[in-house]
């Protein structure tokens, strides 16, 4: 599968690695059928209508999210489709959004709120970390939160403070909460609509700058799969709940891209980096296998470790800080699991443990093609 | 609709302050006095006197009510004296006692209809058995077997907040739910005064008030915070005051009076029920006794206070009223007070049977399905205690 990225969204990529992705995505253009490209963004707000469709449970709240359609337009025209009851604007309070959804999943509803950007989520931690997460816990499974916190994270769009954080080790360190973080446009629909059929609250991170990043991609078909063939919302034929579940992506990573020599392993807004960093080495002759997790928490161990026994080297990509983070957690279970198989320690590539930079710097904190390739380099090549 | 603009809310606002034929002002903020109908010696003070504002009926409650209303008082305080006692034998880890707000406790409770929810604070243990919540399962909390001992959805009542008024939120989440699927549910968000300071009572209150939910918002009082009395916590004229600046009427009533707090709450449940959005209802009380057992009050306040607010206890007032009325004879207080030993004595049997946690608990709940890395933890925490187990009957064997 490949992603193209938009053109202010690659700022990390060196310009030969940028076109060794337009030339891919031109390849996977000309094999497959024919399909007009779709946004990441288009697909989210196709998963939110269906998902609304589907079940007259699910309302969808939050900041600028109803008459704007939110600051990235992801609930763009839902509110004049389903109503105001369905898809509204809240008061600026976090804190206040994530705790009514809490007492709306308690009630019957499936809540799916919007935190404007990462790091506005902030407010919203102590609802999030004391409830949202420990609810099903503390009632011995009689309350059951099916719940969705999207949230716009991570960098690489030139952004101000407060608006690139990368979040998700907080909320992976977090038990109780599960956090999805899709690369691709197919998967951001599929793993929308499976966080908002899950029965347990996700976490969901929705890479920013690849809002805008488009694939070729039959929607419909994506829609009629997931749906059991039908777009009326009836629930789905047994030939239809069989192909969602071929499709399913929570505690599933994906090989989303083949190779023999080394193991990138990504999720999120990484993913783009390190399949332009596999098409880079590709063309010095190094096979380079890509690993996109796709749900942080549950994590897959079995397809990543599968992969890095595979290859007997690895090298994790995440942008946010290293130090305790997800990449930490990633690199230590597969050094745990594959010891064996390895033929030089797992490498981390990720942010420096410093503050988001400023839009001028990001560019030196963010992983790079040439700072993957660096690491591979390190991988103990020579026997 | 869920969503309402400000014009909007202001004219239903003042729609309702027009039933009563009273100003917007005066509904908002009929807080000139506290609302107290029992005077301390149990007579019915003179109406005059009661506090209440030209244009706020407050309805006097049945007598028979009101002996049933004592009975919980009673029982409340049984409730609070044996598990107190408990704590100190070691049969609980903890116990916050509502001693001396017994009748805000019950008056919670006994406010609501069938339908109605309640979101409690660790203190109000009293509040959820009044609305029923079996007391042993109340109690679970407290003697450390798990974080909650009860279902919320069959009581409709939330597990007791630890974290000062995250509740509030999911009290407002609740009643948002039922408002979109057109039920009438009214629910009620219980706080104390230090617990008025936080954030998200801010949020819970303005969400309210925008949403036009049917909330009651009710604020126990009890003059401390642990330590910290009310005038650390706020420079407002009173708590009540703060719903005003939400567009919320806010009211103040004696929350040792169970029939001034019985007339106010279900005024304040009916009103919330018929579309008039939420109010606030502050109670002054106080905490007769320390914060936990693991505080020591001596250290923050005078004795000389504490015995002035003995005084004003709740249980003799009521018990009081009831007997000038001839509505209480030796015969129904023998009952009463063998209802309440009753109580006491399922706690007791309840919280001294042994019950041997299941270690593989730890696993079941976190998600609705473990996932992979839980089922690894669970057989490793299986394996370890297999292992213990045939050492100790190896040993045992020897």
């Amino acid at each position: 599968m490949t992603v193209t990225t938009s053109s202010d969204a690659n700022g990390n990529v060196s310009t030969a690695t940028a076109q060794a992705v337009r030339e891919t995505a031109r390849e996977s253009e000309r094999q497959s059928r024919p399909a007009a490209p779709v946004t990441l963004a288009k697909a989210l707000n196709t998963a939110l209508a269906d998902a609304m469709e589907a079940s007259g449970d699910v309302v969808l709240f939050g900041e600028d999210i109803g008459t704007l359609g939110g600051v990235f337009r992801i609930t763009d025209g839902l509110t004049a489709r389903f109503g105001e009851h369905r898809c509204f604007d809240t008061p600026l309070a976090e804190s206040g959004i994530v705790g009514m959804a809490v007492g709306m999943a308690m009630n019957g509803m499936r809540p799916v709120v919007e935190m404007q950007f990462d790091a506005f989520a902030y407010p919203a931690l102590e609802q999030i970390f004391s409830h949202v997460a420990k609810m099903h816990n503390r009632t011995r499974g009689a309350v059951r939160l099916p719940m969705v916190i999207r949230i716009p994270y991570a960098g690489g769009i030139g952004g101000v403070e407060h608006h690139c954080d990368s979040s998700e080790s907080y909320y992976a360190h977090t038990p109780g909460l599960k956090v999805y973080a899709p690369s691709t446009v197919a998967d951001a629909y599929r793993m929308l609509r499976e966080a908002i059929d899950s029965d347990d609250p996700v976490v969901f991170l929705e890479p920013k700058k690849l809002y805008w990043s488009k694939d070729a991609v039959d929607l419909d078909a994506l829609r009629a799969a997931y749906d059991g063939g039908s777009r009326s919302g009836a629930p789905g034929t047994p030939h239809g709940a069989a192909q969602r579940a071929a499709q399913r992506t929570e505690g599933r990573a994906v090989v989303a891209r083949e190779g023999t020599d080394a193991t990138l392993i990504a999720y999120g807004p990484s993913v783009p980096t390190a399949l332009a960093a596999a098409e880079a080495a590709a063309a010095e002759g190094r096979s380079l296998e890509v690993v996109d997790v796709r749900t942080i928490v549950p994590l897959d161990d079995e397809t990543l470790c599968a992969s890095v026994r595979k290859t007997g080297r690895a090298v994790v990509i995440a942008e946010t800080p290293g130090f305790a983070s997800v990449a930490s957690e990633i690199t230590a279970r597969v050094q745990e699991r594959c010891f064996h198989s390895l033929a030089a320690p797992v490498l981390r590539v990720t942010g420096f443990d410093v503050p988001y930079p400023a839009p001028k710097l990001e560019e030196y904190f963010l992983p790079s093609v040439d700072r993957i390739l660096d690491a591979v380099d390190d991988l103990q090549w020579e026997a | 609709m869920s969503t309402s603009t400000d014009g909007e809310s202001a004219v239903a606002l003042d729609e309702t302050a027009r039933r009563f034929g009273i100003t917007l002002e005066d509904y908002l903020l009929p807080t000139h006095g506290s609302i107290r109908i029992l005077a301390e010696n149990g007579e019915i003070r003179p109406v005059e006197e009661q506090g209440t504002a030209p244009g706020h009926e407050y309805p006097m409650p049945e007598l028979e009510d009101l002996k049933d209303a004592y009975e919980a008082l009673v029982v409340g305080r049984r409730v609070n004296d044996q598990n107190s006692a408990l704590v100190r034998q070691g049969r609980m880890a903890v116990y916050p006692s509502s001693h001396g707000q017994e009748a805000c406790q019950v008056a919670a409770a006994l406010c609501l209809g069938e339908g109605d929810w309640m979101f409690p604070t660790y203190r109000d243990s009293v509040a959820v058995m009044t609305k029923g919540v079996d007391p042993v399962e109340t109690m679970t909390l407290f003697r450390g077997d798990w974080h909650g001992g009860y279902d919320p959805t069959e009581y409709r009542v939330g597990i007791q907040c630890t974290p000062l008024t995250t509740q509030l939120l999911h009290a407002v989440g609740v009643a948002h739910a039922a408002k979109l699927r057109g039920e009438d549910t009214v629910v009620l968000a219980m706080c104390g005064d230090g617990a008025t300071s936080e954030g998200d009572f801010h949020e819970a209150l303005n969400f309210a008030a925008v949403f036009k939910l049917p909330v009651v918002f009710f604020v126990q009082n009890n003059q401390y915070a642990i330590s910290v009395p009310l005038a650390h916590q706020t420079a407002a004229p009173s708590l009540a005051h703060k719903a005003v600046g939400y567009g919320m009427a806010g009211e103040r009533v004696d929350g040792n009076d169970l029939v001034a707090l019985l007339a106010v709450l279900r005024r304040a449940v009916r009103l919330a029920r018929d579309g008039s959005g939420p109010l606030l209802v502050e109670a002054h009380t106080y905490r007769m006794q320390a914060h936990t057992n693991a505080d020591d009050a001596t250290r923050y306040r005078q004795d000389a206070e504490v015995q002035e607010w003995m005084a004003k206890d709740p249980v003799t007032r009521m018990r009081a009223y009831l007997a000038g009325q001839g509505a209480l004879d030796d015969g129904e207080e023998e009952r009463i007070a063998a209802s309440a030993e009753a109580v006491a004595a399922a706690l007791r049997d309840g919280l001294n049977a042994e019950v041997a946690p299941d270690p593989q608990d730890l696993f079941r709940y976190v998600f609705t399905e473990p996932t992979p890395q839980l089922r690894e933890q669970s057989a490793l925490l299986a394996d370890e205690l297999a292992r213990t187990a045939a050492d100790s009957s190896e040993e045992a064997a020897r």
